[in-house]
């Protein structure tokens, strides 16, 4: 008796979803720890090259950020584009709250140079929101591997 | 630190195209083809775009 290779593929596509399932890590905190510190989200549901590729790369573009003497924003500026970009910083979770308490980046672009680093901060934001939502879909079931 | 435009270019596309490459495929093999097309794109795509203000500047 000939087994059918589709219903088998499902099959194994059915039980990579229970196995992240079964991780024991609850969606929403996979989200939170991914969001707090880059990679832990994937570490929690027991990814940890992903973890440390995404830490890596995270914590490497901040880092790049604030060496380039980007501009680290504050929120309640007032101004729409300030708004965004704090919105984009506050992504990075733990990296902004340390850039904040120590004082790191600057409060407005000096030189021109400056312009990119603050660019590299925000998009270490921005990626560190997609690598937590990506950590809360494995943890769901929702992404199978 | 100081670093040319071309080298921001490439850290920017190298950081980005890991994350991407990792979060948008589910397989290992393709993660790695997906973040070197990602890689690819964002450097080629801003080579284009720069030759593109050069045209009209000029």
């Amino acid at each position: 008796m000939s087994t059918n290779p589709q219903a088998a593929q499902q099959m194994s596509k059915a039980d990579k979803a229970l196995l992240n399932q079964k991780s024991g890590v609850s969606p929403a905190v996979a989200l939170f720890a991914g969001w707090l510190v880059p990679g832990a989200g994937h570490l929690l549901i027991r990814k940890p090259i992903r973890a440390l590729l995404l830490f890596v790369s995270i914590v490497a573009m901040f880092s790049i950020g604030i060496a380039l003497e980007g501009k680290v924003y504050t929120p309640n500026t007032g101004d729409l584009l300030d708004i965004l970009g704090f919105a984009g910083d506050l992504g990075s979770g733990v990296l902004y709250i340390l850039a904040r308490v120590f004082d790191l980046g600057h409060s407005s672009v000096q030189i021109a140079i400056a312009d990119y680093g603050t660019k590299f901060i925000v998009v270490a934001g921005l990626l560190n929101i997609v690598s937590a939502v990506d950590a809360h879909s494995l943890a769901s079931g929702r992404k199978l591997s | 630190m100081t670093v040319t435009h071309f080298g921001a270019v490439l850290l920017f596309a190298f950081f980005t195209s890991i994350v991407f490459g990792i979060t948008q495929r589910s397989e290992p093999k393709m993660m790695i083809r997906f973040g070197a097309f990602c890689f690819a794109l964002f450097v080629f795509g801003t080579i284009a775009a720069s030759w593109g203000m050069w045209l009209i500047k000029h």
